[in-house]
């Protein structure tokens, strides 16, 4: 994951390398992301769709899998991903920025540390504490979630700081913007990119760590994937993996278009 | 010889900076970065701080915005402590101008000139006006400039915005770190002279911190050389530091070859300029030849519609029957620019003189080497002059 925070570096480079002019252009790389990521999801969830309807499947796998139960569980994964993901970018960015002041810069080491090792704790053992702790159901989910997707948004928002040119800050400075001015005209908008990037891969860990909250009762795909497992239903656990694969890649592809999205012109 | 032109300048805008036993102790230094420093910028000047690195030149720059807090001393600017105001508003009212612009790459050209005047809430119409004004007054096109990013600029025009935004909102001071430093030689000989003939209208006052002598031989009005903890070496106005320098330190600094510095100090005005036969392109050749040679000219400046030199041709390369624009335009130097300048146009394009241009870049006259020459040695005279008491 150290990569996560040079990768805008290397798109810059790229961007400069075939000489373009202004907007957020693409290299073949990203063209093909951006718009290949929206197609393999729709035939692949088509293709799942013919499946479903068409397949001989038994009596057991047609009762796990009813149409109305798997949009249930979609809508339940989405939304854990979603707010999971608003909820960690509302702690983690003021958090970063906190971080780069010079008051609690020294802290910064510490709190990215912590963060560190709350990615590192295994996800199903974070959820299960959790669950002890706080009881089973959707919020303590969520909690797990957020503490498993903060350390990426956190460490790019500090890193993306760290990396606006300190003559721009002065010269902001000294062109008379206040410290609050230069974040939020200078510090932030340059930084953006980076941070964006963090939150996409937030966003891909959210919606894969997300098929565990059904274990405390959070919801989400999860559910298809533990009742094929528990009935011993390849065509069911294959359609769950189907499902939450296509809906990562939905993710990842959001992800991106926010990057795209949110990246200042000019740079 | 055509009339030497009396320099023609604007009234002063800006306003005196005193600096007052200036000391700045960063915490656990033995020695001062700034010890004790005292020192008077009149109005309308240009002082530029030079020194090695490591002298606290640009730390006492950076005391005058209070970029850098002094730990005692006072610095008063147009009569009034510094401190008087928030170091916020302060700063509004102070250009700054640092090495290579530091524009900011997320804003358009117009939009980083602009952000002073937001600062002190100017209305959108005014701001525009503003804004292209001074697009004009650092020579870019503000329509072809002015929706640009940074990144689309050269070096040079990123400095040039860099220069506007300092001057954005009109400021009596401005203060420079190393402005033109980032650029190639030649665009920062061009930058120079272009800021010269800006601070010729405006005569605001301005600080600038370089490393170069020869920009400070160039630019400044005064020079001030630091030593170590920003002691001055010497304060005062180019041809003293050279003509006599205070003492070895100074006399190292300046390095050898004064003379060929003096070069520096001495403007194509003041030697002054001949006329030379124009011609306009589509001219009659027979009658352009004639013209010349009624006068005693052996070759014929050709101007464009916009009177600026488009080439000089010797009369014997007028074949056509009328006049075309020459394949080359010749390396015109401006009327602000130094017999260094002028010297090194000379030397490379066969005339022995160079086609000289008002800061608009129509034709203004020839100077030749003659000239140049003379002026060298009546300067070498007075130098010595100055020297010897």
């Amino acid at each position: 994951m150290a990569d996560v925070a040079t990768a805008p570096n290397a798109q810059a480079d790229a961007r400069e390398r075939t000489g373009r002019k202004r907007g957020p252009k693409l290299d073949a790389e990203q063209l093909i992301e951006l718009f290949g990521i929206p197609l393999i999801v729709v035939v692949g969830f088509v293709a799942f769709a013919i499946w479903r309807n068409t397949a001989t499947l038994d009596s057991v796998e047609t009762n796990a899998l009813p149409w109305n139960s798997i949009w249930i569980q979609l809508r339940e994964h989405v939304v854990l991903t979603a707010v999971g993901a608003m909820i960690t970018v509302v702690i983690a960015v003021p958090l970063g920025i906190a971080l780069t002041r010079p008051g609690l810069k020294r802290a910064a080491p510490v709190v990215v540390g912590v963060a560190n090792a709350g990615q590192a704790a295994p996800a199903i053992g974070l959820i299960v504490l959790l669950a002890i702790w706080f009881g089973f159901g959707f919020w303590t989910a969520i909690v797990a979630l957020v503490l498993y997707a903060v350390l990426p948004v956190l460490r790019n928002t500090i890193v993306g700081l760290q990396a606006v040119d300190p003559t721009l800050v002065e010269a902001g400075r000294g062109i008379g913007m206040s410290n609050l001015m230069v974040l939020r005209r200078i510090e932030l908008p340059l930084a953006l990119p980076v941070i964006m990037s963090g939150v996409r891969t937030a966003l891909v860990l959210l919606v894969g760590t997300a098929a565990l909250a059904t274990f405390i009762n959070g919801g989400g795909l999860g559910g298809l994937l533990n009742t094929g497992i528990t009935l011993f239903r390849f065509p069911v656990i294959v359609a769950a993996a189907v499902l939450i694969a296509l809906l990562a890649l939905l993710i990842e592809w959001l992800g991106q278009v926010l990057e795209l999205v949110f990246r200042p012109k000019g740079i | 010889m055509s009339e030497t032109t009396a320099t023609s300048s604007g009234s002063v805008t800006g306003a005196e900076i005193r600096l007052e036993n200036v000391t700045k102790q960063y915490a656990g230094q033995k020695v001062a970065a700034v010890g004790d420093l005292t020192l008077t910028i009149p109005a309308g000047e240009i002082a530029m701080f030079v020194g090695p690195s490591g002298c606290g030149k640009t730390t006492s720059l950076k005391m005058i915005n209070r970029l850098i807090e002094p730990t005692s001393g006072t610095i008063m600017i147009g009569g009034e402590d510094s401190r008087k105001r928030s170091a916020d508003e302060l700063r509004r009212t102070i250009g700054y101008v640092i090495q290579g612009g530091s524009l900011f790459p997320h804003m358009t050209v117009a939009k980083n000139i602009a952000l002073v005047p937001k600062l002190l809430g100017w209305d959108d119409d005014r701001i525009k006006k503003r804004t292209d004004e001074l697009l004009d007054l650092v020579s870019l096109d503000p329509s072809r400039y002015r929706d640009r990013y940074p990144r689309e600029l050269s070096g040079g025009q990123q400095q040039r915005v860099g220069v506007a935004r300092g001057l954005a909102a009109d400021p009596p001071v401005v203060l420079m770190d190393e402005p033109f430093g980032a650029v190639d030689p030649i665009t920062r000989q061009r930058l120079q002279d272009e800021l010269l003939a800006i601070q010729r209208e405006l005569r605001k006052t301005i600080v600038c911190v370089t490393h170069d002598i020869d920009e400070a031989i160039k630019m400044g009005d005064r020079i001030l050389i630091l030593q170590e903890g920003a002691q001055v070496a010497q304060y005062d106005t180019p041809e003293v530091v050279l003509g006599s320098p205070a003492n070895e330190f100074v006399e190292d600094f300046v390095g050898s070859g004064s003379a060929l510095k003096q070069l520096s100090l001495a403007r194509v005005d003041e030697v002054g300029t001949f006329p030379q036969t124009t011609a306009k392109i589509g001219e009659s050749s027979a009658e352009v030849i004639q013209r010349a040679q009624a006068a005693g000219h052996r070759s014929v400046v050709v101007l464009d519609e916009r009177n600026r030199p488009v080439g000089w041709p010797w009369l014997r390369q007028l074949k056509g029957e009328k006049i075309v624009q020459s394949e080359h335009a010749p390396d015109a130097i401006d009327r602000r620019a130094t017999l260094n300048d002028a010297l090194d146009v000379m030397l490379v394009n066969g005339h022995g003189g160079a086609v000289v241009t008002d800061a608009g870049g129509a034709y203004f006259g020839v100077v030749d080497f003659t000239s140049v020459t003379d002026q060298m040695r009546a300067m070498q005279e007075k130098a010595h002059e100055v020297s010897n008491g």
